[in-house]
């Protein structure tokens, strides 16, 4: 019905239009609220959310408790809500659309969406159009032709989605989140707001994941915690460690870093009533090493500062070098995140020889800066050069080292380099290079500034 | 003499209870007037600053940094930590470069801080961590976070689990601090510019054997105060090969010290309002 039409009947008609990312984005928070009861939490755009309740059921007293109770929940926060529960994701789907309520035992799916309208098989119009033509209203008419008939005349796709109605078929339904390797829950009947029993609460969650860890003789690189607050809101926080762990100590004080440094606090609101710890990429992990190995016991330490920097700044923020096989100047090495820097077998090559002076830069430019100088002749080593507005007069200069741009790996050719170490007249060191080959390249070089020795 | 001598020995070591601080080992720079001075060598477990000289020697204080972390942390880790913005002002700390003065980049790591605060944080947290052989704290200018207690707690940081930590002052005129020693660092000139132009000009191409101009890394330092000892004045060179320093060869220029910045008559004028423990 066009909008014209709809106020003509309704003059006071209120019109919003649709908003879908906030949709989206409600959808995504009930969901996590949904977690509480499962996992396997998956999203069916653009109004519904599939929840794998197997095995879960019977902690919330049986399936229609759990229906019953994620419904009153929902529209107590103001939301209209349907459901259903049955033994196939699809006929789920059609049923808590269509009948809503139901609860379904794996194996009745059949006779239950027999009666449902043709549209709760989510065809497109024009194939639910055709069924009514063809006067076929309901499922269970369909079900009944020959499924001949309806491949030649509808594919078989339709059949297909047919058969997973009927929950003959299977579809695997897609969880936002992998499982977790493990988890640990506690849930509180009375909901917690004081910092220290939510860091007492991650302690005792940590030391009973620790258990479950060492029992399999395995530690986790990423820990999760996830705090349910009373109203709906879903609050995670993820530590992340660079070697498997699974000491308590480490993990609690992990999560105090961070919990420390978090930018919008963590807000307990009316509190939370329920906190679940999950520990995930779960790796072998030798059992502690020998207290006298100072070697290893080093090493442990300086991982636990860099997880403990990690939490606090950000994975990103703490570095290390790794070499790169590359003869580019600025792309020699690079800098990874220490936790997940892997040890590397590519060794660091030195340029200098024994007895020389460094020739790479202690310190280099991201971008090379361009500076005037002047050069005796056009491809000779430069006489002075301004740099941020001071004027150097070149004492020594070394070079050139030429160094040419990998026009393997280019699409646009880049001028070659040539390279001079030069000391000014104050002793200081910079490394410059002349942009092109002079007449070959470019008759007019440009002079960049790269990087600074000590 | 041996009495008085006594005495003194022994009000130190009790000055030394007092303050809390153990006494940590020295290492020895290698370069003997300096190691002299210094009493051994430059104290582990302490808070040392290094200041650039005077504009455009940050390269050279950075590098005087590296060299004395090399030097105080034998094959341990190394912790470097900047707020963003400094790489910038100053360029990126080159692991190549690292590599050239002797230092495997490997055993380095780097930490980015959103700023100046945050990087005093994680400096205070990094120096509990005893496998660290050293941490050098990168501060460019003089944030107000930075005062005479921040400086007081890194020393006690310092001296509880003996990491030792340089404090590197881009652009800022030295303050009040509860440093163990301050050294003002300045480029020093590698040979007199005798006809080195000349020669450089010729191609390079010859085999690459010939004798350089350019030599090891120099610096003109000026150790403008030490709570231990005496102060002083010296060019000293680092080899890259012994990871040793060593006095400078002659033919080195000095600058006279009349040229020196007026803060370090700045810096002796404050030291002398300044309580000093020995």
């Amino acid at each position: 019905m066009p909008l014209a039409n709809a106020r003509a009947m309704l003059p006071a008609l209120d019109v919003a239009s649709a908003d879908e990312t906030a949709d989206r984005a409600l959808l995504e928070s009930i969901a996590d609220w949904c977690e509480h009861f499962t996992p396997l939490v998956a999203l069916d755009s653009p109004n519904g959310l599939l929840l794998d309740i197997t095995g879960a059921s019977h902690l919330f007293g049986g399936e229609e408790t759990l229906l019953a109770r994620i419904r009153t929940s929902l529209s107590k926060q103001g939301f209209a809500v349907q459901g259903a529960i049955a033994g196939s994701v699809v006929a789920a789907h059609a049923l808590a659309r269509y009948r809503n309520g139901a609860i379904i035992a794996p194996g009745e799916e059949a006779a239950a969406v027999a009666p449902l309208p043709v549209e709760a098989l989510d065809l497109d119009t024009a194939m639910t159009h055709a069924f009514r033509h063809a006067g076929l209203k309901t499922i269970g008419q369909v079900s009944a032709r020959k499924r001949s008939e309806l491949t030649a005349r509808f594919g078989a796709a339709m059949v297909f989605a047919l058969d997973q109605t009927l929950g003959r078929a299977e579809k695997p339904i897609s969880p936002r989140a992998a499982l977790p390797d493990y988890s640990a829950e506690r849930i509180f009947a009375e909901p917690v707001t004081a910092e220290e029993v939510i860091l007492e609460t991650l302690r005792t969650l940590a030391a009973s994941l620790g258990g479950l860890l060492a029992e399999r003789g395995e530690g986790a690189r990423r820990m999760e915690a996830v705090f349910f607050r009373a109203d709906g809101v879903v609050r995670r926080l993820a530590v992340e460690t660079g070697g498997p762990t699974r000491d308590v100590a480490i993990i609690a004080r992990l999560f105090r870093e961070r919990l420390d440094a978090l930018v919008d606090p963590l807000d307990p609101g009316f509190g939370f009533d329920l906190i679940r710890l999950c520990a995930d990429r779960a790796e072998r992990c030798e059992a502690g090493t020998s207290p006298f190995d100072a070697r290893a016991n080093e090493e442990k330490e300086i991982a636990f500062l860099v997880d403990r920097l990690a939490a606090r700044f950000g994975a990103q923020r703490i570095l290390s070098f790794r070499p790169n096989d590359t003869h580019i100047p600025e792309a020699a090495s690079v800098v990874l995140p220490a936790q997940s820097a892997e040890n590397c077998t590519l060794p660091w090559k030195a340029i200098r020889g024994r007895d020389e002076a460094p020739r790479r830069p202690l310190r280099l430019f991201a971008r090379p800066e361009l500076i005037d100088a002047v050069a005796a002749v056009p491809d000779g080593p430069p006489l002075r050069f301004r740099w941020r507005r001071a004027l150097h007069e070149v004492a020594i200069a070394e070079g050139p080292e030429r160094i040419a741009m990998e026009w393997w790996r280019q699409q646009t050719p880049q001028p070659t380099r040539d390279y001079y170490r030069v000391e000014d007249s104050k002793g200081r060191r910079f490394w410059l290079y002349r942009d092109g080959l002079y007449h070959r390249e470019t008759d007019s070089p440009r002079w960049f500034l790269h990087g600074l020795f000590a | 003499m041996s009495a008085a001598t006594e005495k003194i020995a022994f009000l130190r070591a009790s000055l030394a209870r007092v303050d809390g601080l153990e006494a940590h080992a020295r290492v020895s720079l290698g370069h003997p007037t300096a190691d002299a001075c210094l009493r051994g060598g430059i104290q582990k477990g302490a808070l040392h600053e290094i200041y650039p000289a005077a504009a455009r020697d940050e390269a050279a204080a950075s590098g005087f940094a590296v060299a004395l972390a090399v030097r105080v942390a034998a094959k341990k880790r190394v912790l470097w930590l900047r707020p963003d913005f400094a790489a910038l002002e100053g360029g990126e700390l080159s692991a190549l470069g690292l590599l050239e003065m002797g230092f495997d980049p490997t055993r380095m790591l780097l930490l980015r801080a959103a700023d100046a605060a945050s990087a005093l944080r994680a400096a205070l947290d990094a120096l509990s961590c005893k496998a660290l052989g050293a941490i050098v704290i990168e501060i460019p200018g003089a944030p107000k976070i930075l005062d005479l207690a921040a400086s007081r707690r890194l020393v006690l940081a310092c001296a509880q689990t003996g990491v030792t930590a340089f404090l590197l002052r881009m652009m800022a005129e030295p303050e009040a601090s509860a440093a163990e020693t301050r050294w003002l660092i300045r480029a020093a000139r590698s040979h007199p510019p005798s006809g080195a132009l000349a020669r450089a000009t010729s191609p390079a191409s010859g085999g690459g054997k010939e004798e350089e101009d350019w030599g090891s890394p120099l610096f003109e330092t000026d150790l403008v105060r030490n709570r231990h000892g005496r102060t002083g004045h010296w060019v000293i060179e680092w080899s890259c090969d012994d990871g040793l320093f060593r006095t400078a060869n002659p033919g080195a220029v000095v600058s006279a010290p009349s040229d020196r910045p007026a803060a370090a008559a700045m810096e002796r004028a404050g030291r002398a309002n300044m309580s000093r423990v020995a």
